[in-house]
């Protein structure tokens, strides 16, 4: 059986994967994409968790975390289309019509 | 534990040198003339119109999503079904109807409000 | 089962926001389209008939003794009934200050009420949530809401920046969050609050590092939503670019609910380990409260003075927080604030919107020179509310200030309690400036028509007199936020482990 440490190890690597990617990246699209990364890393070692317990907890959330996840994506994208309406990018940089 | 492993690397590297013998057979040992024909990306035998690189129609986009939102709140309905009989009973069934309630308001909603039509 | 539908009667508050915000949705598609003003006053129904509920609750005296529900997922206690009041009051006065601006921009209205109602429907649930996950998705219902609507003006772009720089933020977040929450139930093998605080002082988990991570992530998402610096970035923005009723709304609402959470996890989970996490919020606290007055003085946009005031009153909530020590009256003085901040903040926000005029215009600071003299009135309600937010007597803003210190005090964070008081001093200036503008300026050459929708002139009302009696009567909110820390902080509870 793979111990429960090597799960949190990769959900770990996972999850630094997806917060330098925010932070790195400049396409709102791909930014959102690293978010979901994040998610995704924590469902990892969410479904480790669960099995090293034999409880539904961390199962259940993961269920919670899925459909969350969709739920940010029909907002996420609408968002995200509704400012390329506006300014033609997604450039977070590009994000400057307010600032003093 | 590892060990366990080793039919699934013997699968991998089986899959991998075959791909790679085959394409290296054929790069030494076939002829080669190209032809406009020839070079252009396969499209199941049909004529490529464009290029790849096009933008969606948003129509698409709006299908999609409202998809992966239903599509997803169904994963709420397998475990109640496995459950059902055993033990959620009568309040387990009120509680799904109340749940599938929801969604259908906000089904016809978005029907009503013009989501799903194409024109 | 008939024993889980007795246990809905304790969630009747939120039940009733539920129903009313599905029967909002409903109603958008069956009314045609000239009754759309119904929407406004079936939302503002379903908040009254809430309240009402909250009411019926605190008189079965269900405030005193917290009831689990539902194999303790959530729990009905005087401390999720008092936050229950502040968030209906957000909501009651935000769908009041929507009402008018909402018909002028041509909003969905549908939508826009429905999603209000969500809103604050997440913030309930987030007061009840005696476990983490139900807490996940309680926030998650709230901040979805809110991200769309600060994005509802969509034929405006700087609505639309706002809403995707909010939700890229906020989704980032609640990836801390929800990482925080996955790696402590990892530690401790449960996500009910309790639970995670009983198994922490029976398997001295003190120096787990798992859980050490899992509380500071935990503690970062909410930082983001309770717009604490350094995780403040997209506040000024987001605030200035939402359209102004909805800023006004949940300037004062997420911030409560993200307050009360971080507030009953820290003090139900990790009460064992406030020796990690208070030096950590008085940190926070008071980089926040420095940064916000300072960067606020700066401003010239209203909109942006007000959200850099709202971060600097974020720092005076986190001192609260962090005076974890002084327990109940500690706890108590946050809920006091939050309270009076929603009454004035949304009040602040209800003139700068008689003042604005339509596409988000007339909200520079120089809008206001000489207001005073032409309407009176609108001048004293605004002066009422500045000065409560700097804090001077005898108003609301003063006493829930004079609290925290008190807490901090009694925590013995003694530099803390003289930040704050020196931060306040800062914030006298951007404050009293606008009153100055208002009473001691001439008006410009053309002065400004105010936009008099009644509901508008109602919210204003409201908040003055409730800024007013929570400023010269307390005792009575006072008592109730007393009673609500109290069964949050009392302790000796039986704990209820989950499988």
């Amino acid at each position: 059986m793979v111990p429960t440490i090597a799960y949190v190890i990769v959900s770990a690597v996972l999850f630094t994967i997806g917060v330098a990617g925010v932070l790195l990246r400049r396409n709102a699209l791909i930014v959102f994409m690293s978010i979901e990364l994040m998610l995704n890393a924590v469902n990892l070692s969410l479904a480790g968790f669960a099995r090293q317990f034999g409880s539904a907890t961390g199962q259940v959330f993961i269920l919670f975390v899925l459909a969350v996840a969709a739920a940010e994506v029909a907002v996420g994208l609408a968002i995200i289309l509704a400012v390329f309406r506006h300014r033609d990018t997604v450039d977070v940089d590009n994000m400057n019509l307010m600032k003093w | 534990m590892l060990k366990d492993y080793f039919p699934i690397l013997v699968m991998l590297v089986m899959a991998v040198g075959f791909g790679v013998t085959m394409i290296f057979l054929s790069s030494i040992a076939g002829r080669k003339r190209p032809t406009a024909t020839k070079e252009s990306p396969y499209e199941c035998g049909s004529i490529p119109v464009g290029t790849a690189r096009i933008r969606f129609d948003v129509k698409f986009y709006l299908v999609a999503i409202l998809f992966i939102l239903f599509d997803l709140e169904v994963v709420f309905l397998w475990p109640w079904a496995v459950l059902f009989i055993e033990r959620l009973g009568l309040f387990g069934l009120v509680e799904v109807a109340i749940f599938v309630g929801i969604l259908l308001v906000g089904f016809v909603y978005a029907w009503r409000k013009g989501a799903l039509e194409w024109q | 089962m008939s024993n889980s539908a007795a246990q809905l009667a304790y969630l009747a508050p939120e039940l009733v926001v539920a129903v009313g915000a599905v029967a909002v949705l409903a109603l958008d598609i069956l009314l045609p389209e000239r009754s759309r003003r119904l929407l406004a006053r079936a939302t503002a129904a379903a908040l009254l008939a809430s309240l009402a509920a909250v009411w019926w609750l605190y008189a079965g005296e269900v405030a005193g003794r917290p009831e689990r529900l539902f194999t303790g997922t959530l729990v009905r206690d005087g401390y999720s009934l008092f936050l229950d009041a502040v968030f209906l009051l957000a909501g009651i006065l935000g769908a009041l200050v929507s009402a008018r601006y909402v018909d002028r921009e041509g909003l969905q209205s549908g939508e826009y009420y429905a999603l209000m109602l969500f809103a604050v429907l997440g913030m309930m649930l987030m007061a009840v949530s005696a476990e983490l996950v139900t807490l996940f998705i309680s926030y998650e219902i709230l901040s979805l809401s809110v991200y769309v609507l600060s994005g509802i003006a969509r034929g405006r772009a700087e609505s639309a920046e706002a809403a995707m720089k909010y939700f890229l933020l906020g989704a980032f977040s609640s990836g801390f969050l929800i990482y925080g929450i996955a790696l402590i139930y990892g530690a401790t093998g449960t996500t009910a609050l309790e639970a995670i605080g009983a198994a922490v002082m029976s398997r001295g988990l003190f120096g787990n590092s798992l859980l050490l991570i899992g509380m500071a992530l935990v503690t970062v998402g909410f930082a983001f939503k309770v717009a604490a610096v350094p995780f403040h970035g997209w506040v000024p923005d987001v605030y200035q670019g939402a359209p102004l009723p909805v800023t006004a709304f949940m300037s004062a609402g997420v911030k409560a609910a993200a307050f009360g959470a971080l507030a009953r996890v820290l003090f139900t989970a990790f009460g064992s380990l406030s020796a990690v996490w208070q030096p950590a919020l008085w940190l926070l606290a008071l980089l926040t409260m420095v940064l916000g007055n300072t960067a606020a003085i700066a401003q010239t946009n209203i909109k942006r003075m007000l959200a850099y005031s709202s971060i600097a009153h974020a720092g005076y909530m986190l001192a609260g927080v962090a005076a974890y020590t002084a327990g109940d009256v500690a706890l108590g003085s946050v809920l006091y604030y939050a309270l009076v901040y929603t009454a004035m903040n949304i009040g602040a926000f209800a003139v700068v919107l008689v003042v604005g005029r339509e596409g988000e215009g007339n909200q520079e600071l120089s809008d206001y020179r000489g207001l005073a003299v032409r309407h009176p009135w609108v001048a004293a309600g605004m002066a009422l509310f500045m000065v409560s937010l700097s804090g001077l007597p005898p108003t609301a803003g003063f006493l829930g200030k004079f609290y925290i210190l008190n807490a901090a005090l009694r925590a013995n964070l003694i530099g803390l309690a003289v930040a704050l008081v020196l931060a306040s001093l800062i914030s006298w200036y951007y404050y009293l400036r606008v009153v100055w503008l208002m009473y001691f300026i001439k008006p410009g050459e053309a002065p400004p028509t105010l936009s008099g929708a009644p509901s508008l002139r109602l919210a204003v009302g409201m908040a003055a007199v409730l800024v007013l009696i929570l400023g010269l009567w307390p005792s009575a909110a006072l008592n109730l936020a007393q009673v609500a820390a109290l069964t949050v902080t009392a302790g000796g509870l039986p704990v209820i482990g989950r499988p």
